[in-house]
């Protein structure tokens, strides 16, 4: 390899490795930053790296499982309450007031925008719905154990 | 190695390469994208939890997966193209980025079509769905510094510093959903254990993943072919070579 070869590079590689090392300390110090959603412990319990909680009245994002059992609906309205938790066992009661998406289910993954109104109460303006990276036939996931029933309403 | 692969760094010897390589990228490339994806729209059983609807699966991954590909062999050529100064390799990545761009745009728009149906949002700006929507304005700026030098040589120098340095994006995207907590969800496909579906949807997946990335490679030479020509104009062999052409 000639000189000139050489010269272009190494100044190619150190581009490629200034940057990169310049976009990884960002993301690194931007970290928490860049997470969609709190997890209920992290409303809680404050983020791992930071502390820093969320206070009331402010606008954020939570995302958890749909606590099986806990949905509440009202008959006469679309009012509904249900509860969201995590692994370490925080939940956080979200409410809403419009349409659940199509693959709401409790035990299903949640995200859910709105307003937090009480330290453990967010009064949501949009509920998305999360699923997982796993794709079965019903028998299958049936032969598993797995629930994939829509919600039933019972009529109370 | 080098020797035998000196010949082909000659445009002329790249060309003809190129011309008896693209008939079997084209016809493997559109018999393997055409069973997968018959397969996949109406013969791969529905999913238990979203019905019909995951279907769009069989287009969305393997235009994501060849997004990113294809910027990885655009941004290879451009450091070839940068550090050994090889013509070919620059106008394969100026070949390259047009394509990328389009499967980018198609990963965008069917997981938008994918996501308003099943979490309920056309659009959310989520590390997954953000870091794909800057691989497009990568791929789009790319493409318009290749264009606006009349001198090629400093156009591809110009847009292969971009591509280059663009390549960072692309561990970025990959690993965005398991480094964040974000909507979409992780990877299907894993590589070191079993993947989270099922075979008979797999298989259509795979077919459709490899398809298209050999449709894109024959689209990638017929593009590098024009580039080829586009560029050494004005050399004997092209000269010869449309005169026999037009004697045909």
């Amino acid at each position: 390899m000639n000189l000139r070869r050489k010269k272009r590079l190494i100044l190619a590689s150190t581009l490629i490795l200034g940057v990169a090392a310049a976009v990884s300390l960002m993301l690194y110090a931007l970290n928490s930053n860049l997470n969609l959603f709190y997890t209920p412990s992290e409303i809680v319990n404050g983020k791992k790296d930071s502390g820093v909680k969320p206070t009331i009245g402010q606008r954020i994002r939570i995302g958890g499982m749909v606590t099986v059992g806990s949905l509440k609906r009202d008959p006469k309205s679309l009012h509904v309450e249900f509860a969201v938790h995590d692994a370490d066992g925080h939940q956080i009661i979200v409410v809403y007031d419009n349409l659940l998406p199509d693959l709401f289910r409790e035990g299903q993954g949640i995200v859910a925008q709105g307003v937090l109104i009480a330290p453990n109460r967010l009064q949501a303006t949009e509920v998305l719905a999360k699923h997982d990276e796993e794709y079965m036939p019903p028998e299958v996931a049936e032969a598993m154990g797995k629930g994939h029933k829509k919600l039933e309403y019972d009529k109370q | 190695m080098w020797k035998w692969l000196h010949p082909y760094a000659s445009p002329e010897k790249a060309y003809q390469l190129s011309t008896t390589l693209f008939p079997w990228f084209a016809v493997l490339g559109f018999s393997l994208t055409l069973i997968g994806t018959i397969w996949g729209l109406m013969f791969a059983p529905t999913d238990y939890q979203q019905g019909d609807s995951y279907r769009i699966i069989f287009i969305h991954v393997p235009a994501a997966s060849m997004s990113m590909s294809v910027y990885v062999g655009m941004a290879i050529a451009s450091f070839i193209g940068m550090v050994w100064q090889l013509k070919l390799a620059d106008w394969s990545a100026a070949a390259m980025a047009p394509v990328g761009a389009v499967m980018t745009f198609i990963a965008l728009i069917t997981g938008s079509f994918w996501g308003k149906p099943m979490w309920g949002a056309w659009w959310v700006w989520d590390a997954r769905l953000t870091s794909e929507l800057i691989l497009l304005f990568l791929y789009l700026g790319v493409i318009a510094l290749y264009a606006s030098f009349e001198d090629k040589v400093v156009a591809a120098r110009a847009a292969g510093i971009l591509a280059i340095v663009g390549v960072i994006n692309i561990p970025i995207i990959k690993y965005s959903v398991d480094w964040w907590n974000s909507l979409h969800q992780g990877s299907t496909i894993k590589i070191t254990e079993k993947s989270a579906i099922t075979n008979d949807m797999l298989y259509p997946l795979l077919m459709n993943i490899f398809g298209f990335g050999l449709l894109i490679g024959a689209i990638v030479i017929m593009r590098f072919k024009a580039e080829i020509i586009a560029r050494s104009g004005m050399r004997p062999w092209v000269k010869t070579m449309a005169l026999e052409g037009e004697n045909k």
